[in-house]
């Protein structure tokens, strides 16, 4: 779709020698022309002379012309939008809480999200499902003996933890990765 | 004050005789009241406006009222100079200011514009050395000015600063220094030079009348062990807002020691929190029982948003603005808070997260959505116009809406209208200039044309989108109770703003940029612009000839010009505003009083 609308305006562009926006022309023979703002951080004249420079390059391009960042637009503050910019550099990824998942024996990893689950119960069903195991039940004195599988995982700290000693919001926030033992291995961290 | 009509027929006549507008000095009567009764009485007004109108009934109730008028309130500084203000009001405590365009949080004013707190202070020092309150939108402030000020009013109390430009955290070293009665230190979303947090500690030991502090958008780190020390001793303290250095566990030791705070401004949310930690927020938070306002949650993490929960039923505005909540963590949130009136938050909660505040949040009367990717090309995230409607939906009592948005119909906005007609202020960005109703392809007139014709009790109105000439067209025949009007990237001709500068008779502020209005449209509203506080016109068809006419025809007003850099004719930039102050002297090089 923006292809053809770009064709459609790189034509208009060679016959009307202004900048006007993409998807703003077509109904009225009154084309609508913004004027300098448009173009950002220039002090390019608003007069049509120059516009009719840059629809040169317009038409020797063959991506549409991204959408132009417009001075002081949309209208943030520039307190705001510094401390937005600042937080997108910082925060972790919006959309999850990814960690990777390795099990032992398998030749590659996995990655999922914690944030996507809410509890316990519901993240061992999903490692069950994505390393086709059984992971069993947790319990506070014997861990996960009788199973074949123990899902442990390396804190912030940096040391090999059972999964399911602490509550699920403390687990999520200081869990790095996670790894699914083999039971005979994990023997050594059940029973302490 | 009513009986006080009733008794004497005399104080009616002299109310109908001051229908005409003229000078005071016009209409003598004899008051049946000796001065200082009167003065007492009205001692008792508070509005501004109210005094206005006071002021205007005879000379000497003109007299009465600027003897008795306490609080002075500037919309525009340059409407006014010191010296007049000092002259008419001899007895002021409190003041506000104003100063440059509101185009210039926008990057649209050049600096060193002007706006300067300076001769105002070096006035006011001479005049009102009682002087407590200081509040200040849009000014230059130095650190020099700031001393100024905490060196010259002993009694000094109050200083609130949103928007201003000039200064450094030395300057408010200045003011913790030496402003031994500070009740309030208000420093909000300012261009300033975050020098070091060293500025808080300079607080005295012995210095405990602090009511309201917040520091929220300064970033450099201040000393942890004094702000403990200073809330501790401050036992009147109600508002906190700390920055983003302060962490999840020092917050907790700062609630511990002021659980009597109504209002709230957290720091980073994102911490490292044992579990034992996060047992003992959220039991600080449970003690809060005053809690009205949160604001803050800088990187709110998910994982400790449930240490909120005891606090969130008492909540009546909670700020999510700085918090990049996902749909999923938000609505959990939004669940615990069935008494908030006000709610501002990032487009990042999208339209699944509004239509929970429709849901849960019946009470609620101001939204502001703002956008977490202003400049993102994606238009994949944020909100859309089913977001708005689901609020409108469920929160009937909604008056004020600032919404940025990808993508809006007519169809939603009459919707949204005839759920919601009590609506003040209705300010809504369609954040790609000049874009269409994306089902029907048509102009967005009928949207505005709802939002007029319906909510009759406007008072502030932003358009956006592809507007002809229609939207101000029904702006100015309906819109009669509107105040301040913002426009940008709309209209197809002179006759646009005509119909607004022709309509509109309350209008106060008007406010343009890159539209096709020129010289016609600019001398349209030649009349209306004395009755205005200010115009403001940048990126359209006006030239240098147009503005001269204006500033011929009009003494009055002073009509400032910041011209196009190469072409001589064509003006970038015109400010016209009404002033009994004449000419500014401190005008810069780049702006032209005509």
């Amino acid at each position: 779709m923006e292809m053809g609308k770009a064709a459609n305006y790189e034509n208009e562009l060679a016959t009307e020698l202004r900048l006007g926006l993409l998807g703003t022309d077509h109904h009225e023979p009154e084309k609508q022309s913004f004027p300098s703002s448009l173009v950002i951080k220039s002090n390019k004249r608003s007069s049509s002379e120059m516009d009719y420079n840059s629809s040169d390059k317009c038409d020797q391009d063959c991506a549409p012309p991204p959408k132009a960042q417009v001075v002081g637009w949309p209208p943030v503050r520039s307190y705001r939008r510094n401390a937005l910019q600042q937080q997108k550099k910082t925060e972790s990824d919006v959309s999850g809480m990814y960690v990777k998942v390795s099990m032992d024996g398998a030749p590659y990893l996995r990655k999922i999200d914690l944030r996507v689950y809410k509890n316990y119960p519901e993240l061992l069903k999903a490692l069950e499902v994505m390393f086709k195991c059984t992971i069993g039940v947790y319990s506070e004195r014997e861990g996960y003996n009788g199973s074949d599988y123990a899902p442990t995982y390396e804190d912030k700290d940096g040391d090999w933890m059972l999964v399911g000693d602490v509550p699920w919001n403390m687990f999520v926030s200081s869990c790095r990765r996670l790894r699914i033992m083999k039971e005979s291995e994990a023997k050594g961290l059940g029973c302490l | 004050m009513n009986q006080l009509w009733k008794m004497d027929p005399n104080i009616k006549k002299t109310k109908n005789s001051a229908d005409s507008a003229n000078y005071p000095e016009a209409i003598q009567s004899p008051s049946q009241f000796p001065d200082e009764v009167l003065e007492k009485v009205l001692s008792m007004l508070h509005s501004h406006k109210d005094r206005s109108s006071v002021s205007l009934v005879c000379k000497d109730w003109y007299n009465a009222e600027r003897w008795s008028r306490t609080k002075i309130f500037i919309g525009n500084c340059y409407s006014v100079s010191p010296e007049i203000v000092a002259r008419r009001f001899p007895r002021i405590k409190s003041v506000t200011l104003k100063g440059k365009p509101r185009f210039s949080d926008f990057n649209l004013v050049p600096q060193n514009w002007g706006a300067n707190i300076h001769d105002w202070l070096v006035m006011f020092a001479k005049v009102y050395p009682l002087l407590e309150e200081l509040r200040l939108k849009r000014m230059t402030v130095s650190d020099e000015s700031l001393e100024f000020l905490a060196m010259s009013f002993p009694g000094f109390k109050a200083l609130s600063l949103l928007s201003c430009d000039g200064f450094s955290t030395d300057g408010l070293k200045s003011i913790a220094t030496h402003c031994k009665k500070l009740t309030e230190l208000d420093i909000q979303e300012n261009g300033i030079d975050d020098v070091s947090g060293s500025w808080l500690s300079a607080f005295p030991d012995n210095f405990t009348s602090l009511e309201i502090l917040n520091f929220a958008s300064l970033n450099s780190e201040v000393s942890f062990d004094a702000l403990e020390r200073l809330v501790s001793r401050c036992k009147s303290l109600k508002v906190l807002k700390v920055n983003k250095g302060t962490g999840l566990d020092q917050l907790q030791r700062l609630l511990v020691r002021a659980p009597q705070l109504m209002e709230l401004g957290t720091g980073s949310f994102q911490q490292e929190l044992m579990f034992r930690h996060c047992m003992e927020l959220e039991n600080a938070f449970r003690n809060c029982k005053n809690l009205q306002i949160l604001a803050g949650l800088w990187d709110a993490s998910y994982v400790y948003l449930h240490v909120l929960y005891p606090a969130c039923s008492s909540l009546t505005f909670l700020n999510l603005s700085y918090a990049t909540l996902r749909s999923d963590e938000f609505t959990k949130l939004i669940a615990h808070c069935p008494n908030l009136r006000c709610l501002w938050v990032l487009d990042t909660v999208e339209d699944k997260g509004l239509e929970a505040v429709g849901s849960c949040c019946p009470l609620l009367e101001e939204i502001r959505v703002f956008p977490a990717h202003p400049f993102d090309q994606d238009i994949n995230h944020g909100v859309t116009e089913s977001g708005f409607l689901a609020v409108s939906h469920g929160c009937r009592k909604l008056h004020y809406v600032l919404y940025f948005c990808q993508q809006m119909t007519n169809a939603a906005v009459a919707t949204i209208v005839q759920n919601c007609p009590d609506f003040t202020h209705f300010r809504l960005c369609i954040m790609n200039p000049g874009q269409p109703d994306y089902l029907t392809d048509e102009p967005m007139d009928e949207a505005f044309g709802a939002v007029v014709k319906t909510c009759t009790k406007l008072q502030r109105l932003a358009v956006s989108g592809l507007l002809t000439d229609l939207t101000f067209e029904y702006i100015g025949k309906y819109a009669k109770n509107l105040e301040t009007l913002s426009v940008a990237f709309a209209g197809r001709s002179d006759w646009g703003m005509q119909c607004v500068l022709g309509g509109c008779p309350k209008l106060r502020k008007l406010e343009i940029r890159d539209c096709p209005f020129g010289n016609a449209a600019l001398l349209s509203g030649l009349k209306k612009y004395e009755s205005m506080r200010s115009l403001w016109m940048s990126a359209c068809n006006v030239t240098m000839n147009g503005c001269r006419l204006l500033a011929k025809e009009m003494p009055r007003l002073n009509v400032e010009v910041m011209k196009d850099e190469e072409d001589d004719s064509h003006v970038d930039k015109v400010y016209v505003y009404r002033s009994v102050a004449g000419p500014r002297r401190d005008a810069p090089p780049f702006v032209l009083t005509l």
